[in-house]
């Protein structure tokens, strides 16, 4: 803020500040800074490939948690509303994928009615079909819920729409968790292809079915591949959606100043709207990706990957796109990093915090601007 | 015979609306002896319901459970109110204070019954070693103002650790000297029966609460520099941190006692009315007579107007950081009273997913309302369990699931159609903003403000 006029020149300032004693501070950091360098190193030189390994393996999570930290940062841009319930989108989309595989079949019925068609270009469309199910389900849901929960409470408090956001996420998790619903079982998931798994050991070889890779190889499948070029697919789009087309400027407008953007002819609501069929498509694809990356869908499945998402979105600065995927790929190392070295439900503590810490020292995350009003 | 149940359980919420309508009105009465007299009339009349005649009982085990259970979660709630609905900050780690308290009690006392005084000491010593220290800090702290937060926390980090450390070489110093008085379990040695298990229940209790709110105070003063919403999303990551050090408590920390992700058996059942009703009475007091001082309506004031409490002088980094911590403190001690009554804690049932039910209480009963905490918290048990019952008839097995899909629904009902709570800002008898004043003019305070309107 600039000053009017000057007088501390002249008069003693009330407060002393003591902005030099920031090194203590500082320092705490720093120490715990180098401890995990320190400890990353020391495993590093000390096993390599299992490194490596588990560097693919938090590769293949950062790329899930980009697709669903797309949708937390740009709600939260727009409506500055954590949406709570996008986790649980995810999960939808999962399981819309899971019963459109096992139940319908619809992965094969490219096959089913062109019969003389390759079986591999079949499953191809076969699975982009499922997918496209998958997110067009999750659009009518997240609309559904922005315009019955959200909608509402848009001149409330946040926190009032915050605690609205926490009950539609509960009421998702626990219809879902119903014996006619989804179950509250840990359900197998029937990928709609099959995977197929290298290992690189003086050379790239394909890893035999049915057998383990040899011993000190390092080893990533066309699931990582196909999550890796999905989400780059996602992020060129959205650059592009964002940055080249009407919608995306009126995007930019909403969440830069809403009540300007509505005299400017802008319909606020729809474009509010848009941002959450956007974010729940991405969410939905998201949830297909991880489903079949890990094999086992269950009806609280998007609580905790939502979360982390929204920690990658907070990492890379919110509202940032590039920097949802920057934090997703940080919190994915984090998370397969401390599952692999430390404990594997440490994951959880570590990831919360990185939050923490995320927030003391520069709340804007890694791309965010520094915002001009306080929260 | 299910809708039997559930009428039940309106008709035990109403009667104990009405108890706590007349509680409070007690507590109000002019003389002190009356106030002291229907409290103990009050907590004479469910003690009487508790006990047995011959085969009767009024009030059953299931009743008496959801009792202490409901006492445990007023006080959480209670806590919850004072950060959220009085200070307006949005806070999802009260549910981790609750398990602190909870864990560190159970600590204490079943070490003691197995013949180890050492949580006891180690506590005990700490809390009290590591208050002395902040406190000191503090001071240094306030008098080189303007310091960095992040500096004053490592500071304060540095003592508490110091702290630990003392109290810790002092357990060690003192085990075997207390080892041959305790005894063991089955073999209680002369210190062992010599000491009530009550007062050690009730050391227990304190200094769970105490050692909770040493750690909110450690937690809230760095993240409670966050906006709104990041501060629930942090103390959310707070509770789940929580959760996760309570499964690895016997593999990541030194508690193999614990047991961590089975569960922790053989808590004493300590718990029983006379403390319950006993400290969640305290809990309304102190909370009552903190609102209604400079430090309460400083806490307020944080809460209507930032920068206008900013410019009237309100140190608000400080009333927020009060407000977070003694709500922990009624969180821990509330802790204390469950893990003493259920006698067995699982890191389960200090899962996240549970942590929003103080949240849930505290809006129902209307944000910055004692009375309507106090009340949902009752009803809330209650009603539960009535729902529990209908639905166990109609749905089986599948019961406890409709219960948290009809909860959110509620939830979100209340959010849409009532969002200042059930009650509103409605105080009854004690905790109503009219007092007699011993002033001779009356002077508009804050507590005057709209936002407390009757």
């Amino acid at each position: 803020m600039q000053q009017v006029s000057t007088p501390s020149q002249t008069s003693l300032p009330l407060v002393k500040t003591h902005t030099r004693l920031a090194w203590i501070g500082q320092l705490f950091f720093i120490v715990l800074g180098l401890a995990v360098v320190y400890i990353l190193g020391k495993n590093l030189i000390s096993n390599p490939t299992l490194f490596a390994n588990i560097f693919i393996s938090g590769l293949q999570l950062g790329f899930v948690y980009a697709m669903i930290a797309l949708g937390y940062t740009m709600v939260y841009g727009i409506v500055k509303l954590i949406n709570f319930a996008h986790g649980d989108v995810f999960m939808v989309g999962a399981f819309v994928s899971f019963f459109a595989v096992t139940r319908f079949n619809l992965h094969q019925w490219p096959l089913a009615v062109f019969p003389s068609i390759p079986p591999m270009i079949s499953v191809v469309i076969g699975s982009i079909s499922v997918i496209l199910l998958s997110m067009l389900i999750c659009i009518l849901l997240a609309v559904t819920i922005e315009r019955v929960a959200y909608k509402p409470l848009r001149d409330a408090p946040r926190i009032a729409a915050l605690i609205t956001a926490i009950g539609v996420s509960f009421f998702l998790e626990y219809f879902g968790a119903l014996n006619f619903v989804f179950s509250p079982r840990f359900i197998p998931y029937e990928r709609p292809f099959e995977v197929v798994a290298w290992y690189i050991k003086g050379g790239i070889h394909q890893v035999v079915p049915g057998t383990q890779p040899p011993d000190g190889s390092i080893t990533f499948s066309n699931i990582l591949l196909i999550i890796m070029l999905a989400s780059v697919l996602v992020q060129i789009f959205l650059q592009f959606l964002v940055k080249r087309t009407k919608i995306g400027v009126a995007m930019r407008a909403a969440s830069y100043d809403k009540q300007a953007a509505r005299l400017m002819g802008i319909d606020v609501d729809s474009v509010i709207s848009f941002t959450f069929a956007i974010g729940a498509a991405f969410a939905g694809l998201g949830g297909v990706l991880y489903a079949i990356a890990y094999s086992s869908i269950w009806s609280q499945l998007g609580i905790l990957p939502g979360l982390k998402a929204f920690i990658a979105a907070v990492l890379g600065g919110i509202g940032s796109i590039p920097g949802a995927l920057v934090g997703a790929l940080i919190m994915g190392q984090a998370e397969s990093m401390t599952a692999g070295y430390i404990s594997t439900p440490m994951r959880d503590a570590v990831a919360f915090t990185i939050l923490i810490i995320v927030l003391l020292i520069r709340p804007t995350g890694i791309f965010g601007e520094p915002s001009q009003e306080k929260a | 015979m299910e809708l039997g149940f559930l009428l039940g359980s309106i008709v035990k919420i109403a009667a104990i609306i009405a108890y706590f309508y007349g509680v409070l009105w007690v507590m109000s009465l002019p003389s002190r002896w009356l106030k002291i007299g229907g409290m103990v009339v009050a907590f004479g009349v469910i003690q009487l319901g508790l006990t047995k005649f011959g085969n009767f009982q009024l009030l059953n085990d299931f009743d008496s459970g959801l009792l202490f259970q409901a006492c445990a979660m007023a006080m959480v709630a209670l806590g919850l109110n004072l950060i959220y609905g009085f200070n307006g900050q949005f806070s999802l780690g009260q549910w981790g204070f609750y398990g602190i308290g909870a864990y560190t009690s159970a600590d204490i006392t079943y070490r003691w019954v197995n013949g180890d005084a050492r949580g006891l000491i180690v506590v005990g010593v700490g809390t009290i070693v590591g208050a002395i220290i902040l406190t000191a800090i503090g001071r240094l702290v306030k008098k080189i103002r303007g310091i960095p937060v992040l500096s004053a926390f490592t500071l304060y980090l540095i003592g508490t650790l110091a702290a630990g450390f003392i109290a810790v070489m002092v357990g060690r110093l003192l085990h075997p000297v207390f080892q041959p008085l305790l005894g063991t379990n089955l073999d209680p040695g002369v210190l062992a029966q010599g000491i009530p298990m009550q007062i050690m229940f009730f050391l227990a209790v304190i200094f769970a609460g105490i050692f909770a709110a040493e750690v909110s105070f450690l937690f809230g003063l760095p993240v409670l520099t966050l906006g709104s919403d990041y501060f629930g999303i942090a103390t959310l990551g707070f509770t789940i941190v929580v959760n996760v050090l309570m499964i690895n408590s016997d593999t990541v920390l030194p508690f193999p006692e614990m047991k961590g992700g089975r569960g922790m058996v053989g808590i004493p059942k300590l718990t029983t009315w006379f403390w319950a009703f006993l400290f969640l009475m305290l809990v309304v007091i102190v909370m009552r007579n903190i609102l209604r001082s400079s430090t309460g309506r400083a806490i307020m004031s944080v809460r209507e107007d930032e920068t206008a409490a900013k410019a009237m002088g309100i140190d608000i980094a400080g009333s927020k950081l009060m407000a977070f911590v003694i709500g922990s403190l009624f969180a821990g001690m509330g802790g204390g009273i469950y893990a003493h009554f259920i006698g067995f804690l699982s890191p389960g049932s200090f899962d996240f997913l549970v942590s929003f039910n103080p949240l849930i209480i505290v809006v129902f009963g209307g944000l910055g309302s004692m009375t309507g905490t106090i009340v949902s918290s009752f009803g809330w048990l209650f009603f539960l369990e009535g729902m529990l019952r209908v639905l166990l008839g109609q749905m089986g097995t599948e019961a406890p699931t409709w219960r948290y899909v009809l909860y959110p629904i509620t939830l979100l009902l209340m959010m849409l159609i009532r969002p200042q709570g059930l009650l509103g800002a409605v105080e009854w008898g004690f905790l109503k903003a009219k007092v007699v004043s011993t002033r001779p003019k009356k002077i508009p305070t804050p507590t005057d403000s709209p936002a407390v309107e009757v």
